[in-house]
């Protein structure tokens, strides 16, 4: 295998394994080390928007449910700014944008408490639907999963969202649609992801 | 004028395809479908950002981190360091590093391994830091023991520590294994293997470093991590088209 002299080659990825816990939400596991986790609060306080809350289960191409999953979201805020330089814009005090869960356990559900993001710009003049990116890693996962998370009651802004409208066939882009829920106290969008087979979630190459 | 713009495709010949039967649980855990391929938008060139403030100064010397006051862990003293870079030998700065790992006997501290090797009271098998600005990290920790798993029926870990890093931008983040220079388990190992590219295992595992051996304290292995690239482009084609 020959590569540009000038570039080094990206280290290879692994899978995070069965206890992926331990290190990146040690606390989870009963392990009492850091003064606090990372990845817990994604807004912050002061975040402006709407509050909601994502939840949902990852299942595998037999229909079973993951118990060992891990999950990671980045997301721009109300006013579509991402908490980074490179977004134009600045976020509320406390506004990270990224947050860390893992599946329960028993039931393999897992939740994230958010403000919904605004539209964010896209390509070329381009404006992007309101979404948040995931990132997913577990046991038998040997490459982190990239998708993304569309809500269902943006339909004029998904209908013109520059990425969804690259998944083809069309049907597929419904993978990658939450549905919300208002009957609680906060509104919920639930959002499973099926990693192959009936359903199987859209997956980028990034 | 140059602007940074999307980061170089990922060379997928170098990492481990979803689908690899000899690790038998990614069977029903790949997707059955291509990717779809996403330019670089600017929700991938952005990522999580981390600073001192994350982190406390303890959190990377696993030595101690768990360990009743005046003891350490059980096992070979070592310190695993090296450099984050990018493709172009950048150093990436300021980034989170995370690790965790079994204890020298193999066993983590999980309620998921029942594992009979024991627990080490005064391990507790994670830690973190956060990169300087050349890129360089350091941990203290003591070296893994390799362990047993349910795929083949006899199939054993090399001796590893698990690595998470994120780069500036979620298009770079990255979980990854490091193994040790010389342990005849790398090249039977069923996740190893998962990996085509014989150079790339090879650069996964960390080299014993006698420079940075602390005499009569520690033994050092280096374990650099490239993350990808970024294009810089000389057309207006700027991401967000204004």
């Amino acid at each position: 295998m020959l590569y540009p002299q000038s570039y080094l080659p990206e280290t290879a990825s692994q899978t995070a394994g069965p206890y992926v816990h331990i290190g990146l939400l040690p606390s989870d596991t009963g392990i009492e080390i850091y003064d606090h986790e990372l990845g817990r609060h994604i807004a912050g306080p002061n975040a402006a928007g709407e509050r909601i809350r994502i939840e949902g289960l990852l299942i595998d191409g037999n229909g079973a449910t993951l118990k060992d999953g891990l999950i990671e979201v980045w997301q721009a805020n109300a006013a579509g700014v991402y908490a980074h330089p490179e977004s134009s814009g600045d976020v509320e005090d406390g506004f990270r944008g990224w947050g860390r869960v893992i599946a329960d356990f028993e039931s393999g559900a897992w939740s994230f408490e958010t403000v919904k993001p605004g539209a964010v710009p896209g390509r070329g003049g381009t404006v992007q639907a309101p979404h948040i990116s995931l990132w997913i890693v577990a046991r038998g996962i040997n490459i982190g999963l990239n998708t993304r998370l569309y809500f269902d009651d943006e339909r004029a802004a998904n209908d013109a969202d520059p990425v969804l409208g690259r998944v083809d066939p069309p049907h597929r882009r419904e993978t990658l649609i939450a549905n919300r829920d208002d009957s609680g106290p906060i509104p919920v969008y639930r959002f499973d992801v099926h990693l192959q087979g009936d359903g199987e979630t859209v997956f980028f190459d990034i | 004028m140059k602007t940074p713009a999307e980061y170089y495709m990922r060379d997928r010949r170098l990492h481990p395809p979803a689908y690899a039967p000899g690790y038998k649980t990614s069977v029903a855990r790949s997707p059955r479908q291509a990717l779809i391929s996403l330019e670089n938008t600017v929700s991938e060139i952005t990522g999580p950002r981390f600073d001192h403030s994350d982190i406390a100064p303890g959190d990377n010397d696993l030595l101690t981190n768990y360990a009743t006051c005046g003891e350490t862990a059980i096992g070979e003293r070592i310190i695993l360091h090296g450099r984050v870079l990018d493709q172009d030998a950048k150093p990436v700065r300021n980034t989170l590093v995370e690790v965790w790992q079994a204890n020298a006997g193999g066993r983590y501290r999980h309620k998921k391994d029942n594992y009979l090797a024991p627990m080490d009271p005064n391990f507790g098998g994670c830690g973190r830091t956060v990169t300087d600005d050349d890129g360089y990290y350091f941990f203290r920790t003591v070296k893994p023991g390799a362990y047993p798993w349910p795929n083949q029926v006899n199939n054993w870990r090399p001796a590893h520590v698990h690595f998470s890093v994120f780069g500036s931008a979620f298009a770079q983040r990255l979980i990854t294994q490091c193994y040790f220079e010389g342990d005849p388990l790398i090249p039977i190992c069923p996740i190893v293997l998962t990996i085509p590219d014989p150079s790339a295992i090879d650069r996964l595992v960390a080299r014993l470093d006698v420079n940075q051996t602390i005499p009569f304290d520690a033994i050092a292995y280096r374990f650099d991590i490239v993350l990808r690239g970024r294009r810089s482009t000389l057309f207006e084609n700027r991401l967000e088209g204004n």
